[in-house]
């Protein structure tokens, strides 16, 4: 059973269809990469999976439990899926241990210590222990997004969403914040990114999604996608501009 | 006529007394109101945001003065024997609850949007939200405003002399009425007024330190 299923979902803005009958698995340990211009619905398609946004036709489907449908437990199935922003969305007043403790204090009921332990192993696992003190605002913008993904990574979610981790970043601290995203993926975490980086994406994907007005243009393994890119939407999409 | 004596002074802190007690009442009442405004202001249910923002509207929008003239006239002629102390504490009570549910949910709405979505992915309630990560938030941006209002509270409550109430600033009309000497009387009163009101601002000052506290620069809106 795959831990993410997505089927025909489809979702409009008023007249503009953001996502047009939409359909992928992700199994256990895989990771997806949805690539596409803005405004292709990748985004859209990523806060979809959490219920941050909604559907208007088809299902998600997390570890079997339906995203969307009356009822579900939105409390508990987040804990089964972290999600990393743009913009890190970390919270200023709290210090980055008490920003990964949070969701375990408060949600998972944990104790303090036990949670104190969790933060910190999981900020160690992104190469920041020593910063556990430090509020937001005192990081560089590449701490601060590996912060956030320890936040998210101590629920012990069973898929990870990372939504144009590095956009929001200077060129010399994406490879920081790629590396750790990268060694999750070496762990065998269930993810699915939406990103600009072609040369990630490439490396890291098991398989990628083109999105394009919505819909999924072309999808395949990495090699193939950007390797024999078949339709010309694809073609224009990943070829670097010459000028 | 007489002269002002520092008999009159006495009687002046008598009757500040009555100025700190209506003012205390206000911020009390008010501020449990205020919350509970505050948050149906907010709330999911548009029933309630409706009710809550008509509420707000008609206490903005109609004078103090006449807010006290209802509770204690209105509520007499609608059968509740009431004395000038409730009335005056209904009236401010409502008074305070409308300007302060406003501030409050001025500063709940400045948190950005992705503070909202970031919290609730981590699976918490609403309630939680509010608790853990907007109000600490919202808290720096409403004690400016909401010290300053209290601030004007305790002077408005010089209104409440309109119903029969002789808080400090009647105390000192009445004084003035019979030494005719307005700049020590008025001054007195003056200088009462800014004893009852300066701690205040000083205790903003603090508390805004303490929130601050660890933090090198006011939280990014």
């Amino acid at each position: 059973m795959p831990v993410v299923s997505v089927q025909h979902a489809s979702k409009s803005y008023g007249p503009l269809r953001v996502l047009d009958d939409v359909s992928f698995d992700v199994y256990r340990g895989q990771v997806v990469v949805l690539i596409g211009r803005s405004g292709s619905g990748k985004s859209t398609m990523l806060r979809c999976l959490n219920g941050l946004e909604g559907i208007d036709a088809g299902t998600v489907t997390i570890d079997g439990v339906a995203v969307h449908a009356k009822g579900t437990d939105l409390r508990r199935l987040r804990q089964e899926v972290g999600i990393v922003f743009q913009h890190y969305n970390l919270f200023p007043h709290l210090t980055v241990e008490q920003n990964v403790m949070l969701g375990l204090t408060v949600v998972k009921r944990m104790k303090r210590a036990d949670a104190q332990a969790v933060a910190a192993t999981t900020l160690s696992q992104v190469g920041l222990a020593d910063k556990r003190a430090a509020f937001p605002e005192q990081l560089s913008g590449g701490q601060q997004q590996r912060v956030a993904i320890a936040r998210s990574l101590a629920m012990q979610p069973k898929v990870m969403l990372f939504d144009e981790v590095t956009s929001a970043l200077d060129p010399e601290l994406k490879d920081e914040v790629l590396n750790v995203v990268e060694a999750l993926a070496a762990s065998g975490m269930t993810m699915v990114l939406v990103t600009h980086e072609m040369a990630f994406a490439r490396h890291v994907a098991d398989s990628v999604i083109f999105m394009h007005a919505g819909r999924i243009h072309e999808t395949g393994p990495p090699a193939r996608i950007f390797g024999e890119p078949s339709t010309p939407e694809l073609r224009q999409f990943i070829t670097p501009r010459t000028n | 006529m007489r002269d002002f004596s520092p008999f009159d002074v006495v009687l002046l802190l008598q009757a500040a007394r009555w100025t700190v007690l209506l003012s205390t009442i206000a911020f009390v009442g008010g501020g449990l109101l205020g919350a509970v405004m505050t948050w149906m202001r907010i709330s999911r249910s548009s029933a309630l945001r409706h009710f809550a923002r008509g509420y707000i509207l008609l206490l903005q929008g109609t004078p103090l003065l006449m807010q006290i003239f209802l509770a204690y006239f209105g509520l007499a002629l609608a059968g509740f024997d009431i004395s000038a102390v409730v009335a005056a504490g209904i009236a401010f009570t409502a008074y305070a609850s409308a300007f302060l549910a406003e501030i409050w949910r001025g500063s709940i709405e400045a948190i950005p949007r992705p503070q909202w979505e970031g919290s609730v992915s981590l699976g918490m309630t609403r309630f939680e939200q509010m608790r853990y990560v907007i109000v600490p938030q919202a808290l720096r941006l409403a004690l400016p405003p909401t010290v300053g209002f209290l601030v004007q509270i305790v002077k408005n409550t010089s209104l409440a002399a309109i119903i029969g109430f002789t808080d400090l600033a009647r105390a000192g009309q009445l004084i003035n009425n019979v030494t005719l000497m307005p700049f020590p009387v008025f001054g007195t009163v003056a200088a009462i007024y800014f004893v009852l009101c300066f701690p205040l601002s000083l205790a903003s000052r603090a508390l805004e330190r303490r929130l601050h506290a660890g933090r090198q620069r006011p939280a990014r809106v």
